[in-house]
Order: C-alpha cells, then sequence, then structure tokens
C-alpha cells in the first residue's frame, strides 16, 4: 500500500510539474488547472498550519493549562477577535485598534533596527583607513568601497536637483548599484539554475528511472 | 648611623612600594556595566613567567568548563549571552609548561541589569539628533516653507501608467509585496496604494489588490476605501478586488500569474517586499504587455526588477514615494529629515575616515559603542 501510495505521489508530482513547465509555452488548461489546486490547496493547508502551530500551542494550550502565568495572551486574543469583527459592518471600527497597533509596533521597531544595522553598522564599517593595508589590491579595494558607500548614499539624497557638480556622485553612485545589481543577478540565477536541475533531476530519476 | 638607617628603611619601603606589579598575578570577573546583564567582563595582569591559561566556568553541578584559553600576560575577555541576576563563578588557570608548575584563581560575580545600555548611546544621539531634524523639517512645512524635492523618474511613471490603464480600459494590478503588515515595506507600499487608488478612482479604473496576508488584506481594503472616498467616488469601491490568495509563497505567484493572464491588466505595479518569486511575477507580467512598476527594498530582488520592469524604484525610493507623490508637508517635512540624515551619515564616514587616518582610533569606538 506505501509503494502505491509512493508511486501515486511520484506521478502526480510529475504531472504538476509539467503542467506547470507547459506555462513556459502559453496558458493552457493543464496550467490553470494545476495552479487552481496548487492555490487551493496551500490556503488550506496555511489555515491548518496557522491553527494548530501558532493558535493552539501559542494561545489556547497556554491560557487553558497556566493562565496566571498567560492571562497577558488575553491582550493579543482581544485584538485578533476585534479585527475579526470587520466581518460585522456595524462593528467594523474595532479592527481599525488592531491594524493601528501593528503598523505603529512595526515602523517603531523597524526604525530601531534600522538605525543600528544600516544606519550605526554601516558608518562604522565605512570608517576604515585605506592606507593601514600594505597590498595595492586591498587599498584600491578600501578606497572603492568609501567612494561607493558615499556615491550610493548621495544617489539617494532628493533635496537637490542632481545636476552640474551634484550630478556627478549620484552617476558613480547609481554605477556603483548597478555593477553590484550585475553581479547579484548573476550569483541568483546560478543558484535558480540548480533548483531547474533538481526539478529536472527528479522527472529523469525518481519518475522516468532515466538516471541512476 | 640613624640617617643609615631611614635610608635602609626608604630603600625598603621603595622596594615594596615600586616592586613590579607585573609579577603579582592578578585576576577578577566583574558585572559587565552598563549593559543589559548578560555580559560579565574577565580581566588578569600576569607575571612573565606562566606560557598558557585556562578561564573555566563552573555549571550547574559545580563542575569547571572551559570558556577561552587564548594566552596574553594582561588582557580580558567578554562573555555573552549570559542570564541576567545569576551568580557565576570562574577561575582562571595559569600554566608553564616547561617548569610543570600551575596557579588556579577564583572570581565570582552577579550579572545585573542596568536602566541604560552604553553602547546604544550613540544610536540615541543619532537617533535624536535625526529625529529633532524631521521634526524641525515637519514644522517648517506646516507653516508653509516649501520644501524643494527632486524629481524622481520611477515615481513619476506611477500616474503615467495609470492613465495607459485608463486608455486602454483595462485593470490595474498592484501587488503590496509578499511579506506581512510587520514590514516597513509593505507599510510603504500600502501608502503608495493609497495614491493609485485614488487616481483610480478619479479615472473611473478597476484597482486589483491580491494580498497574501488577512492582515495586509485588512489593511489594503481600509487604505483603498479611505482613499475612494477621498477621490468622492465611494460608489465606485468595490470590496471583492482587494482579495486574500494564499499564504504560501508560491502558491500566491500562481495565483497573481493566472490573474495577470486572464485579466489582461494594462498596469502592474509591484512595491513591497518581494523575494524568489520578482522574476516569476515580473516576466509573467512583461509577457501580457503591461506597464510595469517595481520597488523593494531587497537588494538581492532589484536586479531582477530592473531587467523586467518599465520603471523600478530602488531601495529608498519606495519610501520617498507616499511624500513624494502627495506632497503633503507633514510627508514632505518627514522626508526632507531623513535627507538631513543622509547628509550627516556622509558628514561623519568622511570625518571619520580622517580620525582613522590620524590615528584617532576613538572616533570610530564611538560609532562602534565601545568606550
Amino acid at each position: 500500500m506505501a509503494e502505491l501510495m509512493k508511486t501515486i505521489g511520484i506521478w502526480l508530482s510529475a504531472y504538476f510539474t509539467l503542467s506547470i513547465f507547459s506555462f513556459l509555452y502559453k496558458d493552457n488548461p493543464f496550467y490553470k488547472l494545476a495552479e487552481q489546486i496548487f492555490v487551493g490547496l496551500s490556503a488550506a493547508y496555511w489555515l491548518v498550519y496557522t491553527i494548530y502551530n501558532i493558535l493552539i500551542p501559542n494561545l489556547f494550550n497556554k491560557l487553558f493549562t497556566d493562565f496566571a502565568h498567560n492571562w497577558i495572551l488575553l491582550i493579543p486574543m482581544a485584538l485578533g477577535i476585534m479585527m475579526l469583527m470587520r466581518m460585522f459592518p456595524k462593528l467594523e471600527w474595532l479592527s481599525h485598534y488592531p491594524m493601528a497597533i501593528m503598523v505603529g509596533t512595526t515602523a517603531a521597531i523597524a526604525m530601531l533596527l534600522a538605525f543600528q544595522s544600516d544606519f550605526l553598522s554601516q558608518i562604522a564599517a565605512t570608517m576604515v583607513n585605506p592606507f593601514k593595508y600594505s597590498s595595492p589590491v586591498d587599498i584600491v579595494g578600501t578606497i572603492l568601497l568609501i567612494i561607493g558607500t558615499i556615491c550610493g548614499i548621495y544617489f539617494f539624497y532628493f533635496s537637490k536637483k542632481q545636476e552640474g557638480f551634484y550630478k556627478i556622485p549620484s552617476k558613480v553612485g547609481i554605477w556603483f548599484l548597478m555593477v553590484s545589481f550585475g553581479a547579484s543577478f548573476g550569483y541568483t540565477v546560478m543558484a535558480r539554475i540548480s533548483l531547474l536541475i533538481g526539478r529536472l533531476d527528479f522527472l529523469l530519476r525518481d519518475w522516468l528511472h532515466l538516471i541512476r | 648611623m640613624k640617617h643609615l638607617h631611614l635610608i635602609l628603611l626608604f630603600l625598603l619601603i621603595s622596594m615594596v612600594a615600586f616592586a613590579n606589579p607585573e609579577e603579582i598575578d592578578t585576576y577578577y570577573a566583574e558585572d559587565a556595566p552598563w549593559d543589559d546583564g548578560t555580559a560579565v567582563l574577565h580581566k588578569w595582569n600576569l607575571s612573565a613567567k606562566w606560557d598558557s591559561l585556562s578561564l573555566q566556568k563552573a555549571d550547574s553541578l559545580g563542575v569547571y568548563q572551559e570558556i577561552f584559553n587564548e594566552f596574553s600576560l594582561s588582557g580580558q575577555y567578554k562573555e555573552t549571552g549570559l542570564t541576567p541576576d545569576i551568580k557565576h563563578q570562574y577561575r582562571l588557570v595559569l600554566y608553564n609548561k616547561e617548569q610543570g608548575d600551575s596557579l588556579t584563581l577564583f572570581a565570582e560575580t552577579t550579572t545585573q541589569q542596568q536602566w541604560f545600555s552604553m553602547d546604544k548611546l550613540p544610536l540615541l544621539i543619532l537617533l535624536l539628533i535625526i529625529c529633532s531634524s524631521v521634526l524641525y523639517y515637519i514644522l517648517s512645512a506646516r507653516r508653509g516653507k516649501e520644501l524643494f524635492i527632486r524629481r524622481i523618474s520611477g515615481l513619476d511613471s506611477i500616474d503615467e501608467a495609470i492613465g495607459r490603464a485608463t486608455e486602454k480600459g483595462k485593470p490595474i494590478l498592484y501587488v503590496p509585496g509578499i511579506s506581512d503588515l510587520n514590514d516597513i515595506q509593505t507599510i510603504a507600499s500600502l501608502n503608495i496604494l493609497n495614491h493609485v487608488a485614488m487616481k483610480s478612482a478619479e479615472y473611473g479604473t478597476e484597482l486589483l489588490v491580491p494580498c497574501r496576508f488577512s492582515m495586509v488584506m485588512s489593511a489594503a481594503h481600509e487604505t483603498v476605501k479611505d482613499a475612494y472616498l477621498k477621490a468622492g467616488r465611494p460608489d465606485a469601491y468595490k470590496e471583492d478586488n482587494i482579495f486574500y490568495v494564499t499564504d504560501d509563497q508560491f502558491g500566491f505567484v500562481a495565483g497573481v500569474d493566472g490573474i495577470m493572464l486572464r485579466e489582461m491588466p494594462a498596469a502592474n505595479f509591484f512595491l513591497g517586499a518581494f523575494w524568489a518569486e520578482s522574476l516569476i511575477l515580473t516576466e509573467t507580467g512583461f509577457i501580457t504587455g503591461a506597464i510595469q512598476t517595481a520597488g523593494t527594498g531587497q537588494p538581492h530582488q532589484l536586479p531582477f526588477f530592473v531587467v523586467s520592469c518599465d520603471y523600478t524604484l530602488i531601495g529608498e525610493e519606495l519610501y520617498a514615494a507616499s511624500a513624494y507623490l502627495s506632497r503633503d508637508p507633514q510627508q514632505l517635512g518627514s522626508l526632507k529629515g531623513q535627507d538631513f540624515g543622509k547628509l550627516l551619515t556622509i558628514i561623519l564616514i568622511l570625518a571619520g575616515i580622517i580620525a582613522e587616518i590620524a590615528g584617532f582610533g576613538w572616533f570610530k569606538n564611538f560609532f562602534e559603542g565601545v568606550f
């Protein structure tokens, strides 16, 4: 029975893989069916996942087993219920409060994290004496790092028209950004090809047994 | 004779007082000052006869386990990741391998939380400076001062794309990223959605907003509804056009791809946080011939948007968008304040480099939180 289920699983996987690949030609009924099943199944899966992996262990279990130490969880629970009030037009206004808390808290936390990692750490990491190195490669590399960082920041300075002298650092900044994008693009494409190889490996090895 | 005794006594006192301090082995452990009670500072000063050391900590059973062993005659080690208000016992074992000699020094300390974390002092100072500048510019804008913001071509294209969709009589697709509401990029994207929704309400163009998370969907509902009200077209607002697809990353992508192929929107907006799906979405949009504007703060996804979209908002431009588009004095003031922060960053970096070249290491140390 287990072997039969495994075989059915492999055939289904192969069918859906080929259906999704068929999109490379054009939109077609096979792709549509695979897409609808994928979307429906994943939505159902995440609903069940949220109930069993988040709500039950993090809220209900803690409240029912040790209420005295977890009563604070009533606050997020109340906020969650307030969110559900969206379904009732007369009580819809209640859902604005949890949303406001979420947005406000997110902005505050993100600001602190960004200040620490993107701002302070970036400043300190760029404060380097390029001439402390003995190797010319390191010296040039450090100078490029400094120029790239400063010009990159200046590119995002919106309070000055980028013309005349002020255009130069901005142009240099966008060049640095584009070079880094190119490197990142190549790197990611390589990673994507490995995903394609993985899928082809499944089709040729597990399904068709053409390679061993 | 009396003078001789006095001289001998003076010499004796001098010898005791000025005896080489390196000859005395000292070790102590203390709670790291001005921290959150998670670190202990170990300091030692050893005589020259030792050639290796082992710093050990007693576990819950009282068994000593080594935590550090890099030898130096005078040094310190900061042990981190500890729990506050716990007493810790240590011993420093010193070895002279040639003579087979050893010495053990003991110390104990209790970790304590302080009200202020000193290594975050530079963060506080810079935060105060930049927040003050933001407040200053907001107040200036409110008083009616004209604030200049240069042209950002990626943002100018938004109105152009909406106009094109209107001309073609096709809908607009707006994807506010695939991150939840706890991502600042999603919040920035919802601000832009407000502008896009207002324009679509003015022009009478259908706006489709597929969402990956229920919280984002709820916020998008509010944003679009508010925009339609502001535009004076509450009757044109269709709640069903802002919908949940699935929490699954690639399930969501498959759903959005399907919408692009069947609804054939004339303008696609991908603004917010995107990951591996960025190229799949924008390539599909490219196939349908839609004018595409994308923007994200994810550096690794920007290359894909740059190659497959008509306009790309790079990082910071995404955050500047809502102020730029709305021209709201309050938001413009905030953007100007952030610009001041960028200028300050450039100045500090240049000053830091000069200080490093001149040998003033304290300047960089300050920003690293090392005092």
